[in-house]
């Protein structure tokens, strides 16, 4: 603070002081705020990873350390044979096969599919476009259980159920998800692109699978990436039309298992995580893309 | 001729003309995969479930028209039904706001300038990753009354023993605190929405002598109030429908409404009746219900935005 007295007589020297010590106390403030910060979202971070990581440690225990009061922290000894042991009894590799034999084509259709939708509502024109569109977002408030009901005796009837049609299927028939996204990103492609070649008398398929396609190279990863981990992951579908056990896939057998060992927490905990392991993989190796997929998909919401 | 080909009958006439043809046959063979699975896999349903929920069903007879007997039942004298649809409610209404509270938190969190933001945001994500069975399972062994990971953290604070999966009274709060580790994805999209805000608000509103509870209350929240609001209607819209949680937590010993019920939720009571009992017809008319609750829930929420969301 400087006074009347000071400027006058010209002191600008102290000034100078005066105003390098409330720059420093700021900085010294915001990085105290920048600490504080820094540490109480550590905190929750290792809050919300704990779970895993308590996971992973009682994959290695024996039976009575878990059960054991107080809390056993490390296991006395670390039993990395509870997998193969736990593998013996959890037919992993039946139900992962099970699981990709669902998963991949489902993938598939839901690419292919959504992508010639999405091209339809949006680089071609015509009346009643837009409505039909908003059409499709209306069926995501439509509840699953309003459909399966019925879509289940469906199946029943034509013999479809405890196979895995019923869940591939309707895969290839596109997903107002992903055919909004894909809209969005076919909407932003330039139209002078297209226009030219089709000057040059290209048809609309050739434009598109030539053209638009290879350019929404990023949006399609995105949606191709969510169906994957979307049938990797569903439980309530393959719950309902899957009645044979040889027929099981990943989460079901795993409930499965559950339901006869659970005594057994070690022995389950090394089971889930081997089921854990490739979506785990996945998600690392593509993390980029999923976060702007997400990103995207909120954004635009 | 030697040298020309036919020209088709979309390629006839000038460039520009081809151009503004109408294009809707080409649409139509574009969107046609949709319309056919529309037709099949959600049309036909619909009204099939329609009509469903005025039979009663056992998919081993074939159907008996009982007219509005199914409604008379569950409003009249179902305890379950009534049951899961308060259970499902107070779920919905308690879990959807607090998660997005706890996500925004985070995300304000995040978009502060500290190291290792790309980390910890993985932290926060990961867990939403895992697959509804596995998280299920894994809760069931930290929510363990003894040595189970929550009670031995609130032991610290000198909390005793809570039975999370046996006392009535706690199976709902399980629920929810179950629910809030999968706000990752809700987080990402807040975080989004934040970085989206123009700095030049902040700073003009700072300088207008704006304290931080004042920039969130009237720069932060108002800028993405869009994004709260598609985080809000798709909270909803999932915490009505939830099923393998509360299915894996509490359905392993026979009852899968947990103690006394006390964590039946509005899908686990329909799977049940439908899948479990056979009563198909019944399951429609329930089904039915849960969309009408839904849409109306998703109009409100449209009215609200019109009032509190401000858009550029």
């Amino acid at each position: 603070m400087t006074s009347a007295a000071d400027e006058a007589t010209g002191r600008p020297a102290r000034l100078e002081t005066q105003w390098a010590s409330a720059r420093r106390r700021a900085r010294q403030l915001e990085r105290l705020r920048r600490t504080v910060i820094f540490l109480l979202v550590l905190a929750l971070a290792l809050m919300f990873t704990f779970p895993l990581i308590w996971m992973a440690i009682t994959s290695l225990k024996s039976i009575p350390e878990v059960y054991s009061y107080p809390v056993v922290w490390w296991p006395a000894v670390l039993r990395f044979g509870n997998y193969p042991r736990a593998l013996a009894m959890f037919p992993f590799l039946r139900y992962a096969w099970n699981t990709l034999q669902i998963t991949v084509p489902a993938t598939i259709g839901v690419t292919a599919s959504s992508s010639v939708v999405a091209y339809g509502f949006s680089r071609l024109r015509w009346k009643g476009r837009d409505l039909v569109f908003y059409l499709v977002l209306a069926t995501l408030m439509i509840p699953q259980w309003v459909t399966l009901v019925p879509l289940f005796i469906l199946f029943n009837n034509i013999g479809w159920v405890d196979t895995f049609k019923p869940l591939i299927v309707p895969a290839f028939f596109g997903d107002p998800f992903s055919i909004f996204l894909l809209r969005q990103f076919f909407l932003r492609q330039p139209q002078e692109l297209m226009d030219a070649a089709r000057v040059d008398g290209a048809s609309h398929v050739r434009v598109f699978w030539q053209i638009s396609l290879p350019l929404a190279r990023p949006a399609l990863s995105v949606v191709a990436l969510f169906a994957f981990i979307y049938n990797w992951t569903d439980f309530i579908n393959p719950l309902i039309y899957l009645s044979d056990e040889k027929l099981y896939t990943l989460q079901l057998g795993l409930l499965d298992f559950f339901g006869n060992y659970y005594v057994n927490w070690p022995g389950f905990m090394a089971a889930s995580i081997v089921v854990l392991a490739p979506i785990t993989a996945l998600f690392f190796l593509t993390q980029k893309t999923f976060i702007e997929g997400i990103t995207f998909t909120g954004l635009r919401g | 001729m030697i040298g020309t080909m036919p020209r088709s009958a979309a390629s006839r006439g000038s460039a520009w003309q081809r151009l503004r043809r109408s294009e809707f046959p080409v649409a139509l063979l574009f969107i046609s995969p949709w319309i056919v699975g529309f037709l099949w896999f959600q049309l036909y349903p619909i009204v099939g479930s329609i009509y469903y929920s005025f039979t009663s069903y056992n998919i081993m007879q074939p159907p008996v028209f009982i007219g509005l007997s199914n409604f008379q039942i569950l409003f009249g004298q179902d305890p379950l039904f009534r049951q899961a649809l308060t259970n499902t409610l107070i779920f919905t209404a308690v879990s959807v706001p607090l998660n997005l509270t706890i996500a925004f938190i985070f995300a304000l969190l995040l978009n502060q300038n500290i190291p290792g933001r790309a980390i910890f945001r993985t932290c926060f994500y990961f867990p939403s990753i895992v697959p509804s069975v596995a998280m299920g399972t894994l809760w069931i062994m930290l929510l363990r009354t003894r040595g189970g990971l929550v009670n031995v953290f609130l032991g610290f604070f000198g909390i005793h023993e809570i039975a999370w999966l046996s006392d009535p009274n706690w199976t709902m709060p399980a629920l929810i605190l179950v629910g809030t580790w999968t706000v990752g994805p809700t987080v990402v999209i807040f975080l989004a929405g934040l970085q989206d805000v123009p700095r030049v608000l902040y700073e003009a509103a700072q300088i207008d002598g704006a304290g931080p509870f004042h920039l969130v209350r009237h720069v932060t929240l108002p800028m993405i109030s869009p994004v709260i609001l598609f985080n809000l209607v798709i909270g909803v819209i999932n915490a009505l429908q939830a099923f393998t949680l509360p299915y894996v937590l509490f359905g392993n010993g026979g009852n899968p409404g947990g103690p006394l019920n006390s964590a039946l939720l509005y899908s686990v009571q329909l799977f049940q009746v439908g899948f479990k009992q056979f009563q198909m017809g019944y399951a429609a008319a329930m089904a039915w219900i849960l969309f009408v609750i839904i849409f109306v829930l998703s109009l409100i929420s449209m009215r609200l935005s019109l009032r509190l969301v401000h858009y550029e």
